[in-house]
């Protein structure tokens, strides 16, 4: 707060490089539980990540012939992605709905669901054999149009783009920059509808590209219906994650939340897990019907069987009920628990269609390597990292400086 | 696509004349594009697995030597220094020889999913890889229902390696190593059309030889190599499950959607907008 008020008051003689230097210095406590497990992680991912340069994927991961895409794809992109979905629909109840009783959790999400992309975006970097392609799609002659990945890695971009114009008034308000403040926060509906509707197709993007592994994935999670499974889904696991991420960072950074926000948390916690319920309802409805017409019942005796239904009683029926009873109770507890379950069952999933029921029958299964997991553990760990640099600097839970504060 | 008009007529009197039916005029193009798929013809009641086409393969493509011979009960994959194999198979008809090696999809999933067009299927046939595109994502990988293209995953500069129906000698006016080479005359080369005439001729004079299937006829929405049998195809390791029509197709139905949820969402989302913008105005006011 006190670095805004400065700014304000000393408007003509600031220097924006003087202030940036001041801001890019650390903040806080160095030795803490967190960055003594994150740093390490993070320098070895770091090492690995040289060694897969270097000496190619192989050299790291497990991935085979069989099974091109591992954990880096289905882990990181995925799933993230689908994590990172509460800020499509956050946006959406606030900006297009007008519920402005979310108004206040909207920055974090938004400036969460963009890192999100960043990271997992570069993650998608890793396990490109060929990087130094990468702009082939965006640039030049080169328009594979007839791909969903096309769709998904334009999708990927333009998103960014979107999040970052939704963001940026946040920016502004950090540097104190009136002008510029103005014409951002004029900017945030249209980055907020094509936001959605960019949201809508590569959320759904990500099932469809696995539309062409027919004989592939196990049946029982294999569908035409693939894409709207994974637009569904990725509706709570957004908002779950939401709940997740929100009661950690409204408790770490509690000084910078007013008293007034820390009070309406309860009620958009609520709020969120009634959406998630009915959101998860359909969900399994979907899944019923799917499993029902598809005629899969003789696969329920297999072991694969009863991991689906592990999946859809465990990761799907019984959080929804929990969420369904948070709300009626207007439990917080039962709310964090549900979003728990129900974000480990994202993870299932995910993981169900694009590692562990992908070439089930196949004579050798792909596992990741521990230097796959440490790579991605270190890719979470510096989004956190970059995450809270940003908290700790910008006004993201706290309000915005007075002057910003009637122009939306 | 580096095929120019009289390396194209090249290709195409090559074609022809390896043909047992030889009839050049047989080759005319007919479709809009005025060109024909080339294809194979793999007979496998002719191989005797002598690995002549490994050899050729490897020698013209610049691979290693292959090691291993054909053996029932032991499959030897393709892999990224491998771009044909010959396997055996125990049947009712004794020992049975399959090449296997990319079948050149008339709609390629491979190249459908390729967001670069590194992997495309060119206008004489061939589906292959242009490094220059591609960025290593491996999605032709996943995609592919024959798993056919691999990837190189110890090399800081990976390629995608497969067959490329010897892109590279059909310019040149020849046809593929494999084809040539063949001592058992089992592999012929030549268009699609031809080799599928030749395949039903060989069925309808042979009843007792042949089972009546054209292994790529349909599968998988036809594909440029085609396989004829003495035994019904999923006793020699091919996947007879694949469905008829194309791999692309599966997908087609969701990019086709794209264009009308890109110009209906945000019609709809300014439009529940504006329905509820004075719902702030009106609670604020009731407050």
């Amino acid at each position: 707060m006190s670095n805004t008020e400065i700014i304000t008051a000393q408007q003509p003689a600031f220097n924006i490089w003087k202030f940036l230097k001041e801001e890019f210095k650390p903040k806080g406590k160095w030795v803490t539980p967190f960055n003594m497990i994150s740093l390490p992680i993070m320098f070895l991912g770091l090492v690995l990540i040289i060694i897969r340069f270097w000496k190619g994927i192989g050299s790291v991961t497990n991935l085979t012939q069989e099974v091109p895409w591992g954990i880096w794809i289905g882990f990181d992109v995925v799933t993230g992605v689908a994590f990172a979905g509460g800020a499509y629909v956050l946006t959406f109840m606030v900006y297009i709905l007008n519920m402005k009783q979310y108004h206040s959790i909207v920055r974090v999400t938004v400036l969460n669901g963009f890192l999100a992309y960043v990271f997992y975006a570069g993650a998608l970097l890793l396990d490109l054999g060929r990087p130094w392609n990468v702009i082939n799609p965006i640039i030049g002659n080169n328009f594979g149009t007839s791909s969903v990945l096309f769709l998904v890695a334009w999708h990927f971009l333009l998103y960014m783009i979107a999040q970052l114009i939704e963001f940026s008034p946040t920016i502004a308000e950090w540097i104190g920059h009136r002008r510029a403040h103005k014409i951002l926060s004029g900017m945030t509906l249209a980055a907020v509808i094509f936001g959605i509707t960019l949201s809508t197709l590569h959320q759904s993007g990500l099932g469809a590209l696995y539309l062409m592994a027919k004989d592939k994935i196990h049946p029982l999670w294999y569908s035409e219906f693939l894409p709207i499974m994974f637009f569904v889904s990725s509706i709570f696991a957004g908002l779950s994650m939401v709940i997740f991420e929100g009661s950690i960072t409204y408790k770490v950074f509690s000084d910078q939340v007013t008293e007034k926000n820390h009070h309406s948390h309860h009620s958009i916690i609520t709020g969120l897990s009634k959406i998630c319920a009915v959101a998860m309802f359909a969900y399994l409805f979907l899944n019923v019907l799917v499993f029902v017409h598809g005629r899969h019942f003789h696969y329920l005796t297999t072991p694969m069987g009863r991991w689906y239904l592990v999946e859809m009683v465990g990761f799907v029926l019984i959080p929804m009920l929990l969420f369904f009873n948070s709300y009626r109770k207007k439990s917080i507890q039962l709310t964090k628990i549900a979003a728990v379950v129900t974000m480990v069952g994202i993870i299932v999933n995910r993981l169900n269609v694009t590692v562990i029921g992908f070439k089930w029958d196949a004579v050798s299964h792909y596992y990741p390597t521990w230097m796959e997991i440490v790579v991605t553990l270190a890719v979470i760990f510096t989004e956190i990292w970059i995450f809270r640099w940003v908290i700790l600097r910008m006004p993201v839970l706290r309000e915005p400086p007075t002057w910003a504060q009637n122009s939306h | 696509m580096g095929i120019d008009r009289r390396s194209f007529f090249q290709l195409l009197g090559v074609a022809g004349t390896t043909l047992a039916l030889g009839k050049q005029a047989l080759a005319k193009p007919s479709n809009d594009i005025g060109v024909e798929f080339v294809g194979m013809l793999i007979d496998t009641t002719r191989c005797v697995g002598c690995q002549t086409c490994e050899a050729a393969c490897s020698e013209s493509n610049h691979l290693a030597e292959q090691t291993g011979s054909p053996e029932p009960g032991k499959i030897r994959p393709l892999d990224e220094t491998k771009f044909t194999v010959v396997n055996a198979y125990n049947t009712s008809k004794g020992e049975i020889y399959v090449k296997k090696q990319c079948m050149h999809c008339s709609q390629a999933a491979c190249a459908a999913a390729c967001l670069t067009k590194a992997m495309h299927k060119t206008e004489e046939g061939p589906v292959v890889w242009d490094g220059k595109k591609c960025m290593g994502c491996r999605y032709c990988m996943v995609s592919c229902p024959f798993e056919i293209p691999k990837f190189e995953y110890h090399s800081a500069n990976p390629k995608i390696q497969k067959c490329t129906m010897c892109f590279e000698r059909l310019v040149e006016g020849k046809i593929p190593a494999c084809a040539e080479n063949c001592p058992a005359e089992a592999i012929q080369f030549g268009t699609r059309r031809e080799l599928l005439h030749e395949a039903r001729k060989r069925i309808v004079e042979n009843p007792d030889v042949y089972v009546d299937h054209i292994y790529g006829e349909h599968e998988a929405g036809g594909t440029g190599v085609l396989y004829l049998s003495s035994v019904p195809f999923n006793g020699l390791g091919f996947n007879t499950s694949l469905q008829k029509s194309s791999y692309p197709e599966l997908s087609k139905g969701f990019l086709y959607g794209v264009p009308s949820v890109f110009v209906l969402w945000p019609a709809l989302l300014l439009g529940l907008y504006e329905a509820t913008k004075d719902n702030h105005v009106k609670t604020t006011e009731n407050e």
